[in-house]
């Protein structure tokens, strides 16, 4: 719905939400979500005054704003306990990097390596996920 | 003395104990402390205690535990939440210091902050518990992010009634209101209960954010359509069997954390005491401790704030000793690492209103980035989180008690007119809505019936699947924000429609993201980063304005003065006095005066009883003929006090004897040769005084003029908070009293025309 003839976001200026770009028709999807530069420079912000785990997670989300939706909830459920071997984990941090994700990958490799030290990995012959 | 002997000198049970037995708060579970169970709300022996070893960078112990040891808690706070350039500082400086640098309004929260990015989990557990009550309030007065509070409702009901959610979503927002939450009782509801909240919680004012708690992905989901713009039931754990059996590592939620900055959506954790021994996971690890461990872990994952103060447990913590103390400290721990709170006080926590409003009140003196995680805006049986702590039936109380203690609940009375409006035009939109986006019908008679509701049992049942079927469209037909900002323009609610847009703005800026972001009425943004608290002792910090004075002043049920000289008015003709000369003294020994006050059948013409001032004398000089005695009545214009009154009474009666009356049914028996405050009975509760006891007053009066001596009347038994309903209404009638005043002016005999 509301979003007729879009063209593809990385080639379409963003066009600001106001009731006259709503009622000619041009607002899309994407023209309400927030841009890796914005967060960016929320996280610069945040460290500047002390915030530096808080900043981390916007470097994250700025990472994750071109991941598909599918992508990042299948990334969070492989990070639940006993959903992925190490090498599963591997993958996804791959995946991550792929997109230029790297603050992310690192995060799922960190606990890749928790999960190792605290038994949290799906053993490969089990079952995988609880769907 | 055999065991049977004993039992019949057992002395007769105390009656008391029975009536103590039926109290409501004697239905409270209360446990012994078992710290072994995790039953026990601050540190004991148990405990890890604090302590951090870095050796070449490296933290090879915390709290008590080798590196090797470590479980995903500690591996996560190490790696992500502890600042090691400050952490030597940090943990050096003893637990004291640490607490009374909190009280210690010269110390700025920006110190404390820096070495609370130092101090690890058990660390910042021992230093809450040195505070007491008192000084976990001043604590938390100047440790809060925001300078602003604010406070978050609960809007949902049993039937997910769309034009019942839209309706109190914008009766809420109309009430101060600046987060909604809502929920489901069934799951696949979800969509159309945060699409009938979104609409009606921009209705009359814009920007309040909202949120519909469902499981993480799904509630993900509807975030990033816009339909929700916050979201704060990720819940943490402070044990890793119960972060692990709630499904989750510290790893999987900071992942989910920056998803949904990812998407513009600002997003709190949840945790609070009880959880972990609920799931018979403490470890024999305090509340206190656990928590301090969820905090440390919200930190280090980046999260901006957290929900604690129990939550979902708050009543386990109420049930050991200290609890409500260990809540609070909860919160302030919160807010020591610098992130936004919001404050729990969203379980009922007791039976009892007084239990209840105690473990609350505190949070009220001191202030919060969120006074309630949920005020319950609703009635308690509709509300799908169960009830609050505190719920719609107890707007009014909690508006009448903000007054009182002049703090700034946030909340105001906005009138009924107003509310009526906000409600009727929000229901409205739902259905537009609902009927350009082809979700279904919601018919002009449910609109009105849902305005009107006091909760979901004044509805009926709608279709069984109307709502089921609303939801399956929003999600298949992927409706968002936009689509609901253009079905609202072409319905003609434009001020919703831009305030909806208004809204994707702002998420575009990402300020919202920032600790302790609000939107306030007026579309600004205010958190940690724009809106800093700077409390610094008396004059400093978020004030009440003169104007804010104002509202919080203007509760429902003020009494308007003027409302009140009209029903006097309107109760006018029970008794004609006429003025007939200067009053003399008497000289029939069988003679009772009766004294009128200055106003009594002037401008004040009914009692507190709701008799009228005829009824009222009429009775009493009845009696006085019942006894035998002789009746004259008086005005003493020179003065408003009764015993003064029935004292000059008496000393123009033959007899000695007098009465005193005021308007407002206070009466005294007096005799001459007694003080001014002495008397012979005195009838003070006139609320409670009826015919039989003006009556009796006569009969007494005669009796003691004709040397008898009469059963003096007892006041009879009341259970009425009798100060507290007649004060305000006594002070206004003692007024007009004072007004028709006259003190140079002698007794003025009266003739009296009981016909009227």
């Amino acid at each position: 719905m509301a979003d007729g003839g879009r063209q593809d976001p990385t080639t379409r200026p963003p066009v600001l939400p106001t009731l006259e770009t709503l009622a000619a028709g041009r607002l899309a999807p994407e023209d309400i979500r927030i841009s890796g530069a914005t967060l960016r420079g929320q996280a610069e912000r945040a460290a500047r005054v002390g915030y530096r785990p808080f900043a981390s997670n916007l470097i994250r989300a700025a990472e994750l704003v071109d991941v598909p939706d599918d992508e990042v909830l299948a990334i969070y459920e492989a990070l639940r306990p006993h959903r992925s071997t190490a090498t599963e984990l591997e993958g996804a941090a791959h995946r991550l990097e792929a997109l230029g994700a790297t603050a992310c990958a690192a995060l799922v490799r960190e606990a890749a390596e928790a999960y190792a030290a605290r038994g949290m990995l799906r053993q490969i012959d089990a079952p995988s996920g609880r769907d | 003395m055999t065991a049977s002997n004993a039992q019949t000198e057992r002395p007769p049970r105390w009656r008391r104990l029975d009536l103590l037995d039926e109290r409501p708060g004697a239905l409270d579970g209360q446990l012994p402390e078992a710290p072994e169970d995790g039953l026990v709300a601050f540190p004991t022996a148990l405990d890890r205690r604090p302590s951090l070893v870095v050796q070449s960078g490296v933290v090879v112990e915390m709290d008590g535990r080798a590196a090797a040891d470590f479980d995903l808690l500690d591996r996560f706070v190490v790696a992500h939440g502890l600042d090691l350039d400050v952490a030597n500082e940090a943990m050096a400086l003893p637990s004291t210091e640490a607490a009374r640098r909190l009280v210690d309004i010269s110390v700025p929260r920006a110190a404390i902050q820096r070495l609370a990015a130092g101090w690890t989990p058990a660390k910042l557990a021992e230093i809450v518990a040195l505070l007491d009550a008192a000084e976990l309030v001043i604590a938390t007065r100047k440790m809060r992010i925001r300078r602003t509070p604010s406070s978050q409702a609960h809007v949902t009901n049993r039937l997910d009634d769309p034009a019942l959610l839209a309706a109190d979503a914008a009766t809420a927002v109309a009430f101060g209101f600046r987060e909604i939450e809502t929920t489901v009782p069934v799951a696949e509801h979800a969509p159309a209960n945060a699409l009938a909240i979104l609409i009606g919680s921009q209705v009359g004012v814009p920007g309040a954010i909202t949120q519909c708690a469902i499981e993480e992905a799904a509630e993900l989901d509807l975030g990033m359509r816009g339909l929700t713009s916050y979201a704060e039931t990720i819940s943490l754990y402070g044990t890793e069997q119960a972060f692990v059996d709630g499904d989750d590592t510290p790893w999987s939620k900071a992942f989910l954390t920056s998803a949904y900055a990812s998407r513009g959506l600002k997003m709190r954790v949840t945790s609070g005491a009880g959880a972990e021994v609920l799931m018979g996971a403490a470890e024999s690890s305090s509340m206190a401790s656990l928590e301090s461990r969820c905090v440390a872990l919200a930190w280090a994952m980046g999260a901006q704030g957290v929900q604690n103060g129990g939550i979902d447990g708050a009543s386990v913590a109420g049930s050991v000793p200290d609890g409500f103390r260990e809540l609070l400290a909860e919160n302030l721990m919160v807010m020591v690492r610098g992130l936004e709170s919001c404050t729990g006080n969203d379980t009922l926590v007791s039976e009892s209103d007084l239990r209840r409003m105690a473990r609350t009140m505190p949070t009220l003196l001191a202030g919060s980035d969120f006074l309630f995680s949920g005020f319950g805006s609703i009635l308690r049986h509709d509300n799908m989180f169960g009830p609050s702590n505190m719920n719609g039936d107890d707007l009014d109380d909690f508006l009448t008690i903000q007054r009182d203690w002049g703090f700034d609940g946030v909340l105001r009375w906005p009138g009924e007119e107003r509310i009526e409006a906000v409600r009727e035009r929000a229901a409205r939109a739902v259905a537009a809505v609902w009927h350009r986006l082809g979700l279904g019908l919601i018919t002009p008679g449910r609109v009105a019936d849902a305005v009107a509701a006091a909760s979901s049992r004044d509805l009926r049942p709608d279709e069984p699947h109307a709502v089921s079927d609303a939801a399956a469209a929003i999600v298949d037909g992927r409706i968002g924000l936009l689509d609901v900002a253009r079905a609202l323009l072409d319905a003609g609610f434009e001020p919703e429609s831009e305030a909806l847009l208004a809204l994707a703005r702002i998420r575009l800026t990402g300020e919202l993201l920032a600790p302790a972001a609000i939107l306030d009425e007026s579309m600004r943004v205010l958190s940690a980063f724009t809106d800093p608290n700077d409390y610094a002792g008396p004059g400093t910090g978020h004030r009440v304005s003169a104007a804010r004075r104002r509202e919080i002043a203007a509760t429902r049920r003020v009494l308007d003065p003027r409302a009140l000289a009209a029903e006097q008015a309107a109760a006018s003709g029970s008794v004609g006095l006429t003025p007939t000369g200067p009053a003399v003294r008497g000289t029939d020994p069988r003679e009772v005066v009766v004294g009128l006050s200055p106003a009594f059948g002037v401008d004040l013409h009914r009692a507190l009883s709701g008799l009228t001032v005829g009824a009222v004398l009429g009775a009493v000089l009845e009696g006085i003929r019942d006894g035998g005695g002789i009746a004259r009545v008086v005005r003493v214009p020179s003065s408003v006090d009764v015993g003064v009154i029935g004292l000059t009474a008496s000393r123009l009666a033959g007899s000695g004897i007098g009465i005193g009356l005021q308007a407002k049914g206070t009466a005294i028996l007096h005799r001459a040769d007694l003080r001014p405050l002495g008397n012979l009975e005195l009838y003070s509760v006139a609320p409670v005084l009826d015919r039989a006891a003006y009556l009796q007053l006569g009969r007494n009066a005669a009796a003691h003029a004709l040397g008898e001596r009469p059963v003096p009347v007892q006041n009879p038994y009341t259970d009425e908070a009798i100060t507290a309903r007649y004060h305000a209404r006594v002070v206004t009638m003692m007024r007009i009293e004072r007004a028709c005043a006259r003190a140079d002016e002698p007794p003025v005999e009266l003739a009296v025309d009981l016909d009227g």
